[in-house]
C-alpha cells in the first residue's frame, strides 16, 4: 500500500466512516453516493490534503473526479505532487 | 385547484419541453404526466385508498418526482423523509401517520428491512431501480385523480422541542396557495430554469420541485453541494437562471478563490432562506453576481413561506427578512397579543391561506401553534419566532423562542440528539448546544459527563449519533464535562450550558 494511499484512507476512516463498518468502503466506492461526506467533510477533506500533503487546490480542482473515492483522491494527490516536485 | 394540476396543466401546455433533469436524465412535462399516471395506476392496483399516507424516502432523484406525483394522482397524501434517516426514526413516522405504502431506493433499502417488520400499517412498498421499470413500461388510461382541494396533500415532519417529530398538515388548496405566492414575487415563468441541490425531502427543495412543474420551467435536480465547482459547471451547461440556496452554501459560494465577479449572466435570481445570510456575506454575493437578484427570504414548514424582502430594497435594508409574501399577513405582537409598535420585540404571527391545517393526530401542540386571532372565525399561525418591525414596517429576525437550532439551514431539536445520546451506555448527562460556524451556521455540540469508569470517546460518541440520526443533527464536536450546569431545580440547563460556551 503506498504511503498515500495510507494516510487518506486513515483520514476517510477516522473522519467519515462513522456510518459504517471500516471495511465496508473499498478504494472505488463513491464517498458521496454511499452517504458517507457532506459539504463540510469535502471542506475538511481539502484542508487535509493541503496541509498533510503541501498541496495548491485551485477551486476547478474540487471536483467529483479527484475527491469522490478513496482512489480518486490518491491518484489525485499522486499526479499533484509528482508535478509540483517537477516544476 | 389540487397540486397534480400543476403536472397535467404544464404537460398540456408544454408536452415536449422538458421538465427535470436528473441523474443525466431529461424528462419532459408529457413524459412525467405519463410516468406518473403509470404509477398512481399501479399505486392503486397494489391497495393504495384515497386519503392513505404514501412515504418518499428517496433523494433528489428523478424517480422521487414521479412517486410525488403518482401518489397525488392516485389520491394519497405523501410524505418526503430525508433519505439519511435511521430505521428507528423512519419506524416512527411511518407509525405516526400509519403510511400505507413507501416509495424508497436500493440505497435506502437495509435501512427499510430494518424498520418495516415495526410498521403494521405498511402495505406495500416500491424500490425504484426495481419496482419502477416494469410499471413505467406499462400502457395505461390516465390515474383516476379522486379527490377536492381540501384534501390533505401532503405531510411533512419536522423537528419539535420535544424531541418527536410532528407531521405538517398541508393541504392541496395550501400548497397551491403557497407556491402561486412564491412564484408571484420571483416572477417565475416557464422560461426558468431552476438548478436545485436542496434535498426535496425538505420543504424548501420541495417547492422548487413544485414550482418549477407549476410554472412550467425547468427544474435541474442535483444531489449534493459538496462540490460546488462541478454545481456552476451544471449551471453554466443549462444557464440556469435561478439558485436556491441556505446560508451554508452561501458561504462555500464566497469560500472559492477562483470564482470571477459576473461569470453567470443568464442566472436571473439567487434566494436565501432557512437562516439569516450575514449582511456582509449579502453584499458579497450580490458582488460576485452582479445581474442577479437575491431574495432574503423566512419561513417555517408550517406555512411554508412567511415573508421575503423585494430585491430592490436589499441595499436599504440588507438585515431584513422583508414584508409578507403576496396574499398573505405576517405581523409582530407583544405578550398581551396586541400588535406590536415599530422596534417592539414579539412574536411573528401569520394569516393566510398557506397556513397548514395543524399537526398530524397532535391535537396539543397544534392548540399551541394555531390560536384564535384578531377574527373569531379564524385561527392565526403562532411562528414561536420573536421578530421586530422598522418605522416602514420591513422585518427583522430576533431569535426562537424554544431551543431548536438551525444548522446547515435544518432544523435540530436539541432534545431528540439529548435522546439518542442517552441511549448509549456510559452517558451519565447531556446538552446539546449551537455554537456558531462559519460554513454551518450553528454546528451541533454534544456536552456530556460520563459513568465514572466510562472510557466513551468522542469518535465512539459521533459514530453512535451517526447511526441513529439524520447527517445534519450528528454532533460535530463533543465535550466532556465532570458535571452539567443545572437549574434550582436540578434540571441540565441547555441555557447554562450555552451560557458557559459564550464565555469562553
Amino acid at each position: 500500500m503506498s504511503e498515500v494511499r495510507a494516510k487518506v484512507r486513515k483520514f476517510i476512516e477516522d473522519n467519515f466512516l462513522f456510518r459504517e463498518d471500516g471495511s465496508a468502503i473499498s478504494d472505488d466506492t463513491s464517498l458521496l453516493d454511499a452517504g458517507l461526506i457532506d459539504s463540510t467533510g469535502i471542506l475538511e477533506l481539502v484542508a487535509f490534503l493541503e496541509s498533510d500533503f503541501g498541496l495548491q487546490m485551485a477551486d476547478a480542482d474540487i471536483v467529483p473526479a479527484n475527491l469522490d473515492s478513496i482512489k480518486a483522491i490518491v491518484d489525485y494527490v499522486e499526479t499533484k505532487i509528482a508535478k509540483q516536485q517537477a516544476a | 385547484m389540487r397540486a397534480e394540476r400543476f403536472l397535467t396543466d404544464s404537460a398540456s401546455r408544454y408536452p415536449k419541453k422538458v421538465a427535470l433533469v436528473a441523474s443525466g436524465r431529461r424528462v419532459t412535462f408529457g413524459e412525467l404526466d405519463a410516468m406518473s399516471d403509470r404509477l398512481a395506476t399501479a399505486l392503486t392496483q397494489r391497495g393504495l385508498q384515497r386519503g392513505e399516507r404514501v412515504i418518499v424516502f428517496m433523494d433528489n432523484c428523478w424517480e422521487a418526482v414521479v412517486g410525488i406525483f403518482a401518489v397525488l394522482k392516485a389520491g394519497g397524501v405523501f410524505s418526503p423523509i430525508n433519505p439519511s434517516t435511521k430505521a428507528d426514526k423512519l419506524a416512527y413516522v411511518i407509525n405516526n401517520c400509519r403510511a400505507s405504502a413507501i416509495l424508497a431506493q436500493e440505497r435506502g433499502l437495509g435501512i427499510l428491512e430494518h424498520a418495516q417488520p415495526h410498521c403494521p400499517s405498511l402495505k406495500f412498498r416500491m424500490i425504484a431501480e426495481r419496482d419502477y421499470a416494469q410499471v413505467l413500461e406499462r400502457e395505461g388510461a390516465p390515474a383516476t385523480m379522486p379527490g377536492i382541494d381540501i384534501d390533505l396533500c401532503m405531510l411533512v415532519y419536522t423537528s419539535g422541542s420535544t424531541g418527536f417529530p410532528k407531521g405538517v398538515m398541508m393541504t392541496h388548496q395550501n400548497v397551491v396557495a403557497a407556491a402561486t405566492s412564491i412564484t408571484t414575487y420571483l416572477e417565475n415563468t416557464a422560461d426558468d430554469v431552476i438548478l436545485n441541490v436542496l434535498p426535496i425531502s425538505f420543504d424548501y427543495g420541495l417547492y422548487q420541485v413544485l414550482m418549477a412543474v407549476k410554472v412550467g420551467a425547468t427544474l435541474i435536480l442535483e444531489k449534493s453541494f459538496a462540490f460546488p465547482q462541478a454545481i456552476f459547471n451544471r449551471m453554466r451547461e443549462e444557464r440556469a437562471t435561478g439558485l436556491p440556496l441556505v446560508p451554508t452554501m452561501a458561504a462555500m459560494i464566497l469560500g472559492m478563490k477562483d470564482l470571477k465577479v459576473g461569470e453567470f449572466p443568464h442566472l436571473r435570481y439567487l434566494t436565501n432562506t432557512a437562516a439569516a445570510l450575514p449582511p456582509a456575506h449579502i453584499l458579497r454575493l450580490q458582488e460576485l453576481f452582479p445581474t442577479s437578484r437575491i431574495y432574503s427570504m423566512y419561513g417555517l414548514t408550517e406555512c411554508k413561506r412567511c415573508t421575503y424582502l423585494p430585491p430592490s430594497e436589499l441595499a436599504k435594508r440588507p438585515s431584513s427578512v422583508g414584508i409578507a409574501i403576496p396574499g398573505t399577513e405576517a405581523y409582530v405582537v407583544d405578550d398581551n397579543g396586541a400588535r406590536a409598535k415599530p422596534g417592539e420585540v414579539g412574536e411573528l404571527m401569520i394569516r393566510g391561506a398557506h397556513v397548514m391545517k395543524g399537526y398530524w393526530e397532535n391535537r396539543e401542540a397544534t392548540d399551541r401553534a394555531l390560536k384564535p386571532g384578531p377574527f373569531p372565525w379564524e385561527k392565526v399561525l403562532h411562528t414561536g419566532d420573536l421578530f421586530r418591525t422598522d418605522e416602514d414596517g420591513f422585518l427583522y429576525f430576533v431569535g426562537r423562542k424554544d431551543d431548536i437550532i438551525k444548522s446547515r439551514g435544518e432544523k435540530v431539536s436539541p432534545k431528540e440528539v439529548e435522546n439518542v445520546l442517552y441511549a448509549l451506555p456510559g452517558i451519565r448527562e447531556a446538552a446539546v448546544v449551537g455554537t456558531p460556524d462559519p460554513i454551518l451556521g450553528m454546528a451541533i455540540k454534544a456536552v456530556v459527563a460520563l459513568e465514572s469508569g466510562s472510557d466513551l470517546t468522542e469518535q465512539n460518541i459521533i459514530r453512535h449519533c451517526a447511526k441513529h440520526l439524520e447527517d445534519f443533527m450528528v454532533p460535530k464536536m463533543i465535550e466532556f464535562r465532570d458535571e452539567l450546569p443545572k437549574t434550582e431545580s436540578g434540571k441540565i440547563s441547555r441555557r447554562l450550558v450555552g451560557a458557559l460556551e459564550a464565555a469562553e
